[in-house]
This record gives C-alpha cells, structure tokens and sequence, in this order.
C-alpha cells in the first residue's frame, strides 16, 4: 500500500516537471528560433521612455516584415546592457551619452557627433552596432523645486556656485564619480555641496526625495513628464558639462539586417524631444500603457 | 582566483573602514534600522504570541503563521509603502516588521504550549493565580522556543535589511546598489559577504544571550524536538 | 500627484480599470511565477534528496553541509541573483539556480532530520526482516519521514514563492514584475494586486501540500495524542 502511494507521489511530481518544462518554452526562449525571414529580439529596462521606443521599435519592424519578441522591463543598464552583448536580446533603445558613459567611464566627449563616433568605436570591438540617432534628447540635468530656486535666485548651474554648501544633491550612485556628474560640477563651476544621497537615475526615489525636500537638487532627465506636473525649475547649463544624449538604437551586428535598420533609420528622424515628452507624460502621469501610446503616436505619423 | 583578490583587497582598503561610506558607518546604519524593526516586532509579537499561548486558544493560526509570514514579498511592501508615504525610512521598517512579527508570534506560542498539562495543574494547585502562573512557570518553560524565534527573525531581518539600500537609504546593501551600475564586482561580492557576515554574527550572539537567559533545568535539544513533534502534529 | 496622507484617503488604492486592461500581463506574470517557483523546487528536492542520503549515511558529513549550505542562506538573496549574472546572464537560469540553492538548506536540513527521526527499533525490525537497503529506504524509512519532509516542503514552497519576486531586479520576478511597474509609475494597483496574488499563491500552495500531507500519510491521521 505504502509503495503505491510513494510511488504515485514520485510520478506525480514527474509529470509536474515535465508539463512546466513544456510550458516554459515560451518564457524560456530567449531568442529567435524562425530563419526564415528577419527576426529580432527588442530589449528594454524598466524606465517608460525606454519602454515607448521599444514598442516603437517592435511595431515599426513588426511593420517591415520583420518577426519580433520583446523581453521588456528586464532591470537596470548594468543588467540590460550584457544580455546584449551576450545574444539574450538582439536590440535595444539607449542614449548615445549614456551608452558611452556606460561603455567608458572616464569618457569626456560631449558634443553630439563627437559622442556619437566615440560611441561607435567602443560598440565596434564587441560587434554591436548603433543606428541612426533621433534628434530626440533625454540630456542629464539638474532640478530644484520652485521655491527653492526662488529662495537662492536660481536660474542656471552657476547660480549654484554660492550656496551649494548648504543644499544637499541627489542622484544615481554613479553621479558622485562620473565626469559629467559631481567631479564635473566641481571643476567646471566650482561647485560642491554639502552632501550628496545615492537614489536613483531620475527615478521614484530621486523625485519623491526632491518633493519631501530630503534632498535640494536632483539629478533629473529632460523629458520626464514629473518636471512639468511639479513646477520644478530646470538650471540651465551655461557651461557645456553634460553629454548629448540622443536616443538611438543599438544592436548586435548579427540580427541587424539591412531591412531592420532601414525601418528604423526611417522612424529616427521623426522622434523629437518634444514629441517624447508629451508620449513620457501619457505613460508617467495618466498611467497608459507604452504599447498603446507608442502605437497611437505612431498610426497618426502615418508610420504604421 | 582574481575574484577572490581583488575582493580582499576591496576589504582591506583603508578607504573602506572610515567616513560615511565606510564599512562601520553602514553597518551601524544597517543594524539600526535591523533592531529598530526587530524591537518593534517583539513588541508587537510577544504579547500575541504569549498570551494566545497561555489561553489555549487560537492555535492553528499561531503555528501556521510563520509558514504564511514566510511568503510576504518584501520588496513588494517596500515599494508599496514608498509609493504611500515616500522617501525615509517608514517602508523599509514597515516591510521588516512584518516578516519579524511571524516566526516571534509562533515560536512563543509553541513554547507557551509546551509547558507540560499537569505542570500547569500543579501550580493551580498550589494556588498560583493565572499571572503567577504565566510568569512563574510558563515564561520560563516557554523561554527556550521564544528566544528561538527572537532569533530566527532578527537574523532574517538582517539580512533582509539589505533591501533598506533599494530605496534610497544606507546599511551594507549600499554597496549592493552602488556596486552595480558602477560594475564593481568587488563592491557587491564585499557588500554580500559583509551582511552574510553580519547575519552569522548576529545568529551567534542571540544564541549566547538564550543560553544565559534559558534555566539550566531546560537542554535546548528537548525543546527544539518539542517544536520538531508540534509542528508535525499540527501540520 | 500622491501627496501622501489625503490621497491615501482619497480612493485610488486600485485602479479596477487598469487591472481589466492589463488582464493578461498579470496572467502572463502569475504564470512565469508558478514555473520560477515550480522548477525551483522541484530541483531543491532531486538535488536536495542525494544530499541527505549522504549526511545520514556519513554523519560527519552532515555539519559542513549544513554549515555550507547555511551560509549561502545568510547572504542575501538579490546578492546571490546579481552575482550569478556574470555567469549566465539573463536566462532563467540565473533565477532558477539562486531560487534553487535557497530551497536546498530548507529541505536538505528537512529530510536529514526526518530520516534521522524514524525510531531505531523499526529499521532494526526491517532489517531483520532481509529488506535490502534500498527497499528499507523507500518502503520503510522514506514514508515514515514523509510528515517531517512534507513540512520542509511546504516551508521551502511558500520561501520560495516569496523569492521569485525578488527576481523582478534582474528582469524575471513573476508577480514581482507587478511592483517594478508600480514603482517606476508611482502607481499603486500594480502593487496591491502583486502582493494579494502571491500571498494567495502561497496559501493555496500550502494547503495544497497539506492535503498531500495528508493524503500521503494515513496513518498519522488515526494517532490519538
């Protein structure tokens, strides 16, 4: 009797094993298993912009014949951008600034085309490839609240020079050694603050952090639809410290055939900084899905 | 192996061991916010615990507690509690509270439940009130499972402290969060080993205090195989 | 927009609407949760099961694998994912391996105790009786085990389900997927329907292997005290 039931357990958990190994397959599969026509995987980390141009990315190749997954929200740079190199995905939106950052520490290239050939030279020996840049830009910046900028007179980084011993800064972990962030700051305007706190790159810490008041300054990224619906002044750059930023899709040399960078050199130029702004505010503040903003907006530029 | 080099040398970096963002420094910050919720727990926890332990009633949810605590998604309550009240140090509390107050409230009330019928008939016997009862004779008997559970759950918290760096704040998963966008191998394999460290540590340490605080008359071994016999009765 | 005190007062906890729309994400996430948690445990059992066998056979043994295997439990857990990434990237085996070492200290440490705990006389009695070893393992000492090792199962179960959400920071995660998008959005209702599911998840998991508890172990129903 006792055998029986052992065994019925053991046969049981077997076919459990084998029913999700079958299953699984779809979320198991990491990259494209058709040959016969182009096919690509589209990547993205969590963020909404790049998010939208993903979806952006997925249905204009969708469009162009091209067979396409997408493994979306996978994390962080540091965790998306490997899997690239390594083939779990095939394509992903970046900033050409960030990209090189990322790529590059201690780059220090900050005019568009001088990012971008400093860019494509670093992506060359790991055989990816960049394709063409939007005029669309996310630039770093950075932001105060309205009252804040009112109480010290703040209108650009320079302003800040004065009274940044007292106010405290905050930003991505990476912000306290990058060239372009605080040692910049430090050599460019002679700024330093009193204290800076590791959030986030732009994200819900950074900017529940600046309207709680817990940190004074904070690293923000121009299309981000939170500026606008708080009020919070921008400082304008008057020294040129922060890279170009221009969106730009960045693939591995062997998914990006000619027709998949055709399709895509086409929707380039279309994607305007403000354009992605209004897009970033529907997905931040009115809580739309990226797929469908990324389509509507597509359909009316009579892109799809 | 390269790995394991350069991680000593990350270690033994002078630069580690002062200022704000010196191993000290974070450790003290990750045991504050640890004992803070540990403490808050116990409050909480105990008295639950102990007293549905003491008045027999209420058991299946008691033993069956720590299983379901086990489940909670910390960084989901994390996150949810920081979309509420924002940055600060209210979600990381609140979400190690919560898988504190678990394994506190069922280990006590196992241990309440240990105590032996006739002993309790014995002392109502002798007159004891139900106060004089519960302190006199259950505490201590119960004492050996509720210092375990005290224990089980700080060390959890411990660990799960990690996650305070998540959400803005400081404590050794600092290193965790910074390490990565920075690709600093190092950074995150000491900030791991260093709260793997911490955790063992503080296993250790609570297991000193229970030896001092359990009467000699109780062996540690016959309680956990209590707890082994009630759990698989009531399971 | 959230402000914190009154808004939390003012409704939008959920949103039911954007839970209609996204249907089939959360289905799609509550799926890839049941196989994380699935697979994994199923690996902690096979790999756990020659373990014990070990520790019981060779008892010295038994201190370093729980020492080893207690260890690996301290650090924690969204360390061992992102220190597996190096290796194997963003496949699932990232997820399933860190989640797999987890559930192995939970029943390894379960079955050596159960194994251990089947009284003396019994195996003594089996053996008289000319069962091979292998007979007296799965005919004798296994189902006497089995309440002892279900409990294990049951802890590493709902251990684990509550692990697979932790894999959302390196792009799997399950219902874990939910509180990305409730974070990044600075949204609630991906939050609050992300943390129900997977508690739900865990109940019905653990009563699941009650029953099968029970179901497996008749005889420990009848026992009186």
């Amino acid at each position: 009797m006792r055998r029986i039931r052992l065994g019925s357990a053991v046969m049981a958990a077997c076919l459990a094993l084998a029913l999700a190994a079958c299953g699984g397959d779809d979320a198991l599969d990491g990259g494209s298993q058709q040959n016969q026509q182009s096919s690509i995987t589209i990547g993205s980390t969590n963020f909404s912009e790049q998010l939208i141009l993903a979806q952006m990315y997925a249905a204009v190749l969708e469009k162009a014949g091209v067979d396409v997954q997408t493994r979306l929200n996978l994390g962080a740079r540091e965790v998306v951008f490997p899997a690239l190199e390594k083939g779990d995905i095939d394509l992903l939106p970046e900033y050409t600034g960030a990209a090189l950052s990322f790529l590059d520490p201690e780059a220090t290239a900050v005019e568009p085309q001088e990012v971008l050939t400093a860019l494509r030279s670093k992506l060359e020996p790991k055989s990816l490839v960049a394709l063409d840049p939007t005029p669309a830009e996310d630039k770093d910046a950075f932001a105060v609240t309205k009252e804040t900028a009112e109480k010290y007179n703040l209108q650009k980084i320079s302003d800040l020079e004065p009274v940044a011993g007292q106010l405290v800064i905050g930003g991505p972990p990476e912000l306290k050694t990058r060239p372009a962030g605080l040692p910049g700051l430090k050599k460019l305007y002679g700024i330093e603050f009193k204290e800076f706190k590791a959030l986030d790159a732009g994200g819900p810490l950074t900017v529940s952090a600046l309207k709680k008041g817990d940190i004074d300054v904070a690293r923000v990224f121009t299309t981000q639809g939170v500026i606008a619906e708080e009020g919070w002044v921008v400082l304008q750059e008057d020294k040129l410290l922060e890279p170009a930023q221009n969106l730009i899709p960045i693939g591995r040399k062997d998914a990006v055939t000619d027709q998949i960078s055709q399709a895509l050199n086409a929707l380039a130029p279309k994607v305007t900084s403000e354009e992605l702004t209004k897009l970033n505010a529907q997905v931040d503040i009115d809580k739309k899905d990226p797929e469908t903003v990324a389509r509507d907006w597509l359909t009316q530029q009579g892109l799809i | 192996m390269n790995v394991l080099t350069d991680l000593i040398q990350w270690l033994t970096a002078p630069e580690q061991w002062s200022g704000p963002d010196g191993i000290p420094a974070r450790t003290v910050q990750h045991l504050w916010y640890s004992l803070l919720a540990a403490a808050i727990a116990i409050v909480i926890a105990l008295p639950i615990g102990i007293g549905v332990g003491h008045a027999r009633r209420g058991g299946l949810l008691a033993i069956n507690l720590t299983n379901l605590g086990r489940a909670i998604p910390s960084l989901g309550i994390i996150i949810l509690v920081f979309t509420l009240v924002g940055y600060g140090v209210v979600p990381i509390e609140v979400a190690l509270v919560a898988i504190a107050v678990p394994p506190i409230v069922t280990n006590s009330f196992v241990g309440m439940r240990s105590v032996d019928p006739e002993v309790r008939e014995a002392a109502q016997g002798m007159g004891m009130t139900g106060w004089q009862l519960l302190v006199r004779v259950e505490l201590p008997i119960a004492m050996p499972l509720v210092m375990a559970g005290i224990r089980t759950s700080t060390v959890q918290v411990v660990a799960t402290a990690t996650l305070a760096a998540y959400v803005g704040l400081g404590g050794l998963g600092r290193y965790l969060f910074d390490g990565l966008p920075q690709g600093d191998l190092s950074q995150v394999l000491g900030g791991a080993v260093l709260v793997a460290v911490l955790s063992l540590l503080t296993e250790l340490v609570l297991g000193r205090v229970q030896a001092l605080v359990v009467s000699d008359g109780l062996a540690q071994q016959s309680a956990e195989a209590a707890v082994g016999a009630k759990v698989q009765k009531a399971a | 927009m959230t402000d914190g005190p009154p808004t939390l007062l003012a409704a939008e906890l959920v949103r039911w609407s954007w839970i209609g729309d996204h249907a089939d994400d959360i289905r799609d996430a509550l799926l890839q949760h049941l196989e994380l948690t699935g697979l994994s445990v199923l690996a902690g059992t096979l790999l756990a099961f020659p373990m014990a066998l070990t520790a019981v056979r060779w008892p010295r043994l038994y201190a370093p694998i729980l020492g080893f295997t207690g260890a690996l439990f301290t650090i924690p857990s969204i360390a061992l994912f992102i220190l597996l990434i190096p290796f194997t990237g963003l496949q699932i085996w990232t997820a399933l391996i860190g989640l797999t070492i987890y559930t192995l200290l939970i029943l390894v440490r379960n079955m050596v105790e159960g194994l251990r705990g089947v009284d003396r006389d019994v195996r003594e009695a089996a053996q008289a009786m000319g069962y091979t070893p292998a007979r007296q393992l799965f005919q004798v000492e296994l189902p006497l085990a089995l309440p002892v090792i279900i409990a294990g199962l049951r802890i590493a179960t709902v251990t684990t389900i509550g692990l697979v959400t932790v894999t959302a920071l390196i792009g799997w995660g399950g219902l874990g997927q939910l509180f990305i998008t409730g974070f990044t959005l600075d949204f609630t209702t991906p939050l609050v329907v992300g943390i129900v599911l997977s508690a739900l998840l865990a109940f019905a998991a653990d009563l699941l292997l009650v029953g099968l508890q029970r179901g497996l172990t008749p005889w420990a129903r009848t026992r009186g005290s």
